[in-house]
């Protein structure tokens, strides 16, 4: 069983979010970058199943500057076996297609069973890189996978419908499934973990050696959200706000 | 400017951001096709008659008689090549993020998925978990969007007829891999929080599970239905059925009251199309009160019972 999980580097919801001079984004080198938390999910998952099964290889692999090799030793480091760094050193690619195409170009040698990826990334949050990967290699894809079941060349993946629905779909391997968060719960690397990593291979493709194309999509700028809503603040004591609201529910709203 | 929009068959109606979709599409362009697939489509038509719209296209084929992503993304892709849409709209739903993908990469269009507005040179997307917003903009000659629930009321829908009419899609079995079995609910419920007039919804600042009658309570005294946020469910407080937000329903009902909810993100894009967002919580900086309507900074647990008694009185 040989699994792939797609790794990105995002800002962490702590971290500072300054925009940059041409305002079409952040700020990198203010921002304090952590592993995207879905992707932290979907390396959890690939290892259970490794661990499950008892064989089989987990490779992270992650696109982006050398900051990138943050994440992916931290994943190195909580029990993957090896790692893939897709170099990509420009302004921050916004054209998932063209994204697919470089990840698909390069896992396509590797013949994996199952690639994971976690259901969209907290930056751009396009949420499409595992489903286009999988359309890419031509293999079948769930997404909103929130439990797996590896079976004999089949996987079984609940996926999460909207609503408190939910579904069992089953695919052939291999596949790409993108992972929910929150269907398990993801470890932290021990120190052995941690020591070990620095010995495992890290395959670094040069950005010279990623297929070339167009970028078709773009970020054009980015800005703050602004309310255009008047809120109406009800202040006083409990009494006081209790006897307002009621008068609005009466007379404004019209529901009682 | 043609633009095609894809609407999701739920269970024999149709999907709330759909018709959101249908107004989008409405906005974007002056020839609207719409393209409905599913065994029960007939219902979905009858429904779909009443708008301005160019036609309605229905397949009927039996390999997207129930949802798959293989069949789905096939049969947008024949659609698109049959009638050459300058657009592809959708709805942001979990079905859209599950085979858009899909037909992006088989056509080669690019997919700008998760809209909230649109400007005028672009479409604005909320990135970094909503703490900014970015204008998105696209080179290619044809796209596919998704919008994001409450970028468009349904209200908005402009009226008018449309022709019907039957696609033969070409499919083959052995393009559907996977196999998908009967949706389930974990706790079924007999609450329809669609179709509810209002809510009161009930969040981490209701603090225990003791404290959940409060609103249940004051939902019996305004007629309402009582819905949650992910972390009361996830406690087990309140039944998975009522939750709200990405991964629960998409509301859009009169009233949204409520009481405690901080408003993450996730919460917020189910619940932002209510007509009236009332909201009570004890932290001024709680980012519900940016789009409430209503703001109470204030215990829940002191005002709660008060306004129920009140309403009981009267």
């Amino acid at each position: 069983m040989k699994i792939a999980v797609l790794i990105k580097q995002v800002p962490g919801s702590e971290s500072t979010l300054p925009m940059n001079n041409s305002q079409d984004w952040i700020d990198e080198p203010s921002v304090t970058f952590v592993m995207n938390p879905p992707d932290n999910f979907a390396l959890e998952e690939a290892l259970l199943i490794r661990e499950k099964m008892s064989e089989g290889e987990v490779v992270v692999v992650s696109m982006g500057p050398s900051r990138v090799q943050k994440v992916i030793r931290e994943g190195l480091a909580k029990g993957a076996d090896r790692a893939i760094h897709l170099e990509e050193d420009g302004q921050i690619e916004i054209d998932p297609l063209l994204i697919a195409q470089r990840f698909t170009d390069i896992l396509k040698e590797e013949n994996f069973d199952l690639i994971l990826t976690g259901l969209q990334s907290d930056d751009t949050g396009m949420g499409q890189t595992g489903v286009l990967i999988g359309e890419m290699l031509g293999l079948p894809t769930a997404t909103l996978a929130i439990e797996t079941d590896v079976l004999d060349g089949q996987i079984r993946v609940k996926r999460e419908l909207e609503s408190g629905w939910f579904q069992w779909v089953q695919l052939p391997l291999p596949a790409s499934i993108s992972i929910q968060s929150g269907l398990n719960t993801p470890r932290y690397p021990s120190l052995k973990g941690i020591m070990g990593a620095k010995k495992k291979e890290i395959r670094t493709v040069p950005n010279s050696d990623l297929l070339s194309g167009e970028q078709a999509q773009s970020m054009d700028r980015i800005f703050v959200p602004t309310t255009s809503k008047k809120t109406e603040v009800i202040e006083g004591d409990a009494d006081q706000v209790v006897e307002r609201i009621v008068e609005i529910l009466r007379s404004d709203i019209k529901v009682t | 400017m043609d633009i095609l929009v894809i609407l999701e068959n739920n269970q024999g109606s149709l999907h709330r951001l759909s018709k959101e979709a249908i107004v989008a599409a409405q906005k974007l362009g002056k020839s609207v096709t719409a393209l409905v697939m599913g065994s029960d489509s007939d219902k979905i038509v009858g429904h779909l008659t009443g708008y301005d719209l160019e036609k309605v296209i229905t397949v009927g084929h039996d390999l997207v008689s129930s949802y798959n992503a293989d069949g789905y993304s096939e049969v947008v892709r024949q659609v698109t090549e049959s009638c050459s849409p300058n657009i592809i709209v959708a709805g942001h739903t979990y079905q859209t993020r599950d085979f858009m993908p899909r037909v992006s990469a088989k056509l080669g269009v690019p997919f700008i998925p998760d809209i909230v507005s649109l400007s005028d040179q672009g479409f604005i997307k909320q990135v970094l978990n909503a703490k900014l917003n970015a204008e998105m903009s696209s080179t290619s000659e044809r796209l596919i969007i998704s919008f994001q629930s409450a970028a468009f009321s349904e209200e908005e829908l402009r009226p008018g007829s449309c022709s019907v009419e039957a696609f033969e899609a070409t499919l083959d079995a052995s393009g559907v891999r996977s196999i998908s079995e009967e949706p389930f609910q974990e706790e079924a419920g007999d609450v329809d929080l669609d179709s509810a007039e209002i809510l009161v919804s009930v969040g981490r600042g209701i603090e225990k599970e003791e404290n959940v009658p409060l609103a249940f309570d004051l939902a019996k005294a305004m007629g309402a239905e009582v819905s949650a946020s992910r972390p009361v469910v996830d406690s087990g407080w309140v039944e998975s059925f009522r939750q709200v937000g990405s991964s629960g329903s998409n509301v859009a009902p009169k009233l949204y009251f409520s009481l405690g909810i901080s408003g993450a993100i996730q919460h917020v894009v189910g619940m932002k199309g209510a007509k009236n967002i009332m909201a009570i919580n004890k932290d001024p900086d709680a980012p519900i009160f940016e789009i409430a309507d209503y703001a109470v900074i204030g215990d829940v647990l002191e005002i709660v019972p008060k306004l129920t008694e009140a309403l009981d009185r009267s």
